[in-house]
Order: structure tokens, then sequence, then C-alpha cells
């Protein structure tokens, strides 16, 4: 039988790996974009799970709200990327160090 | 949803509608037009603010089962976000004119922004304040990459995009815990459920996570990093409308989700020392690290982590004082970096950005008005009295003492005298260096640009002087 608890602890470890996905890798932007991607997903699992527990739709509701957003934000983050890949022919997140101090 | 919900949004609609109008100007009139942007951009803000005020006349209520609030607190930070957003059109109009950068887009962005700002202060539910939050952010990432073939603005729109996302991302797994030890996301029913909740723990686990992205919206340490870098790259007239508005924006959403009776509320004795510790790293690291920047928007922006840390100190209070206290602390705030970015856009020209402190050598010798006004904005950031910085801090140290959190008010006063530092550092450069030879700096001749600026900056004095009414508009937008 699957419990809440299970879809919890689901949630909280796609969370971490999405946290883990964002601070260790170093190489790539896409990665960190998916990371980002993965995080919200964490949630909507989480809140999918409440929700089906409580018997309460809202939850449900919010996640429908949270994917449109994320869809919306990956447009930006992607847009932004290849803006910074135009000026400076790398995604490289260690090369991004310009600004500092 | 009746009438009366929709006579409650109207500002909200309004704005929506004029900003598709603007946006569809904007693509088929041409360049021809483009000072038309400005001013029917001051024309809708203008009649935005008219729909508040009026709208306040039906409140305080509530709209759509809850969802959305319109009270005195909606209306006193709605008022003021417009007038930052339409400082914000002013100060940058020869900027993006002399760059040629894209007013149209920074026009409807800024405004999409304004929209999401009011959103988030009238937002009763946690879906609302998702929704707000992300059209403000989303605005903004749009708004610092503006300058396209800039390769340090895209870089720092990158990192806000990176850090900003991921803040959501917490904000929103809090949100989940809460949802989950409540089992509804209204703030009011939080607020009512939570204290006889059988999953209290699970509460207070999200309440980490939602400190986490309310402290990053305000850019307190260690949710500072995005900061100094979106300050530095981006075109200062956006950084001018980063440091302005969402800080107003940031002190409602927190004050939603925390205070105000309603949201966590019950979760007072564990949300309090989180931002306590916010608080105390965020003047550290405002006070010290500012100190070494030789780049007058990154001192500012280090500047700002610090003041941010004075305005958690208020909402740290707790009390309703200490909340209205808070509020005038980010009126203040958004008023002082009005002044003192204006000025830097008042002196930038083609090829010269008036951004390192250096570049205001002299200052007082080529333009002893401007230098005047910077003076006075420094100053009031110091928190010398009887500016209106003084007294924003004077109320936030006094809700802290009145709340038996001395030792926070201390390490506030320590901030502020060692801060005092680099704010100096600024007016010594302007007064006492001699200017460089080769005539760089130069006042703008926009006339409405310096007339804007001299009452910015004036209105600092006068509100020093005479801060009462705006106190007690605070205290009522609290209390209700």
């Amino acid at each position: 039988m699957i419990s809440l608890a299970h879809f919890i602890v689901l949630g909280a470890v796609l969370f971490c790996i999405a946290v883990a996905g964002i601070f260790i890798n170093r190489k790539n932007v896409i990665v960190l974009l998916m990371a980002i991607e993965l995080m919200l997903l964490a949630v909507n699992t989480n809140f999918i799970a409440f929700s089906r527990f409580f018997g309460d739709v809202s939850g449900q509701v919010f996640v429908f709200f949270i994917l449109t957003v994320a869809a919306a934000e990956s447009a930006i983050g992607l847009a932004i990327l290849t803006l910074l890949f135009r000026n400076r022919r790398t995604i490289n997140v260690a090369e991004f160090d310009d600004l500092r101090g | 949803m009746s009438w009366n919900d929709l006579i409650n949004v109207l500002p909200e609609l309004y704005l929506t509608g004029s900003i598709c109008v603007l946006l569809l100007f904007d693509a088929f009139a041409g360049a021809r037009y483009r000072n038309a942007m400005h001013w029917l951009s001051m024309l809708v803000l203008i009649v935005t603010a008219l729909l508040v005020v009026a709208a306040q006349r039906v409140g305080p209520a509530t709209a759509f089962s809850g969802m959305y609030i319109n009270d005195a607190l909606a209306g006193l930070l709605k008022l003021f976000s417009i007038l930052a957003v339409a400082l914000v059109f002013v100060f940058a109009s020869p900027y993006l004119r002399m760059r040629k950068l894209a007013a149209g887009e920074f026009h409807t962005l800024a405004l999409f922004a304004l929209l999401g700002i009011m959103m988030l202060v009238s937002a009763g539910n946690l879906v609302m304040i998702y929704l707000g939050l992300e059209m403000l952010t989303l605005s903004s990432y749009a708004l610092v990459a503006l300058d396209r073939d800039s390769p340090r603005a895209t870089e720092a729109a990158m990192k806000y995009f990176v850090l900003g996302a991921m803040a959501s991302g917490l904000l929103l797994y809090g949100m989940s815990m809460i949802y989950g030890a409540t089992g509804t996301l209204s703030l009011a029913g939080i607020g009512a459920t939570l204290p006889m909740s059988p999953h209290y723990m699970l509460a207070v686990f999200g309440v980490v996570f939602v400190l986490a992205g309310i402290a990053f919206k305000f850019g307190a340490a260690p949710f500072h990093m995005w900061l100094p870098d979106v300050y530095e790259g981006s075109p200062t007239a956006v950084t001018l409308f980063v440091a302005s508005a969402p800080k107003l924006a940031a002190v409602g959403m927190a004050l939603r989700l925390l205070d105000l009776g309603g949201g966590l509320h019950p979760l007072f004795p564990y949300w309090q020392d989180m931002l306590a510790v916010l608080a105390v790293a965020s003047l550290a690291i405002g006070s010290l690290v500012a100190i070494v920047q030789s780049n007058l928007k990154r001192m500012l922006a280090y500047s700002t982590i610090g003041h941010m840390g004075y305005l958690l100190i208020g909402l740290c209070a707790g009390t309703s004082f200490g909340a209205a206290a808070s509020v005038f602390y980010a009126i203040a705030y958004v008023l002082m970096s009005t002044a003192a970015f204006g000025v830097i856009l008042a002196l930038a020209r083609t090829g010269f950005e008036a951004d390192q402190i250096e570049d205001l050598r002299g200052l007082n010798q080529r333009s002893p008005w401007l230098a005047g006004l910077m003076a006075l904005a420094m100053f009031s950031l110091a928190g010398v009295p009887p500016l209106f910085g003084f007294w924003a801090k004077l109320l936030v140290l006094q809700a802290a003492i009145q709340a038996n959190l001395l030792w926070l008010a201390i390490v506030g006063a320590v901030a502020a005298i060692i801060s005092l530092f680099y704010y100096l550092r600024v007016v010594k450069v302007m007064y006492f260096d001699s200017p460089a030879e080769d005539r760089t700096l130069i006042a703008t001749s926009d006339a409405s640009l310096r007339w804007v600026l001299s009452l910015n900056a004036l209105a600092l004095l006068a509100l020093g002087v005479f801060q009462g009414p705006l106190l007690d508009w605070c205290l009522r937008g609290i209390t209700g």
C-alpha cells in the first residue's frame, strides 16, 4: 500500500536532487534549468499528494498554475541563455565571472 | 463573483487592459512615437493611482472568496509602488534614449512588474502570492537583460534568473508543507487552523523554506548573492527599477505571509528567531562589504542589503508598531534609492556610466545642485537627522526595543555607524576632490529629470521634518 508518506519522501528526494543539481553543477547552464524544473515538479508531487489526502481540490488547482508559470519561466530562462551564448560563445557556469567584488 | 468583486480589483483590471493596449501601440506605432510611449505610460500610472484611491473607498473588503484583499495596507503600498514606477520612468527616459535601448519594452515590462506588485500586496491566498511574485520576477529578469548586446547585463540576468527561480522553488516547497499541515491555501484559513493542526512541525519545516524565499526577494543575507551582480550588471535605468518598487512588494508579501494575524502568525516564535538571524547577517554584510567597493552601483547594492536588515528588524518585533515601522522603512528606502540612482542617471551620458565612485570626483565644482542632491540622498541613507532615513531607522530600532530585542537594536545602531563611513566617502569625493580635467562630468539638460529629481531629494528632507502623517498612515495600514 502506498501511503501519503511515500509521496512526501518522493517529493523530498526529487527536491534534494534538484538542489544538488544547482549547487554541484559547475559545467552547464542547461543542467541548471533542468534542476529548476525538477524542483518545481517535486513541489507539484507534494501538492497533489496532500490534495488527494485531504480530498481538497485547491492543491491540484495550484499545480496547474505552477505548471503554467514554470513554462513561462523556462521560456525566459532559455531566452536569456540564448543571449548569453551569443555574447560569450559559452554556457559554462564557471566562466560567468565578469561580475564580482 | 459579483460586481463588488470587480470594483475591488478595478485598478488591476484597468492596468492589465492598458498594458495590452500599450503593447499593441508599441508594436504598430514604430520608432517615431517613442516619446508617446513614455507619456502614455505616465497617463496609465496616474489613472491606476486614481482607481486605487477609488477602490480604497469601497474597502476594506475581500474579493473573489478571500483571494484578493483590498485594505489600507494594500492601498498604501500600491500608491507608493505607482509613485516609484513613475519616478523610474521619468529618470530613465533620457538614459534609454541615449543608449537606444528599447523604451517600449522597458515601459511595458515595468508596468507588468507593477501589476505583479499590486497583485502581491493584495494577496489573500498562497496562489495569489505565487502568481504576483512570479509576475514581478519574470518581468524583472527580462528587464535586466534589456541591453541584449552587453555581456555583463546578460550575465547578471542569468544569475538573477537561476537564483530567483531557485528561491521560487524554495518558497513553493514551503507552501506545499504549509498546505500539508493545514489543508487550505487561504492565508486567513491557515492562520485559523494552524494552532490546532496535528502536523504543527510540518508547518514549522515549511516556514524555513518560505522565509528563505522571502529573504531572497528582499535580498537579505545569506540569500543576497544576486543583488550586487544585478545592480552592477544591468543598465542603470533597470537598476533603478529593481532597487525601488519591488522592495515594497517584498515587505507586503512578508506581512501577508507572516504577520497581520493571519498566515503564519501562529508560528511567530519560530520565525522571529530566523528573521533575527537574517537581519544580523544582512546588517553585517551590508555595512562591512560595502566599504571595499569602488563601483557606486555595487556599493549601493551592499547598502541595500544593510537596509533590508533594518527592515527585517521591524518585522522581527512582531508588533503592529514594528510592522508599521518596516512599511515606513520600505517607503523611505525606495525614495532614497530613487534619488541616489537618479543622480547617477542624470550624470550618465553615451559612453560614460558615472557608476564608479571616482567618477563623481569634484562634482560640487561642476554642478553644485546635483552634488547637493546626492549628498542629501547619501546623508539620508546613512541615517543623519533630521532626514527621512533617520526616522526610518529610529522607528525600527524603537520597535525592536519595545519588543525586548535590545541586542538587535544595538547591532542595528553599530551597523549604522559603520555604514556612515562609505556614505560619507561619496560626499568627500564630491566635495573635496578636484574634478578630472577632461570635463566628463556634465549634468543632464533634461528638464523633467532635473525637476523631479530635485523634488525627490527634497522630499527626503521634507518627509524627515514632517514624518508624522506618513507614520500615521502606515499604522492605519497595519491596524486596519
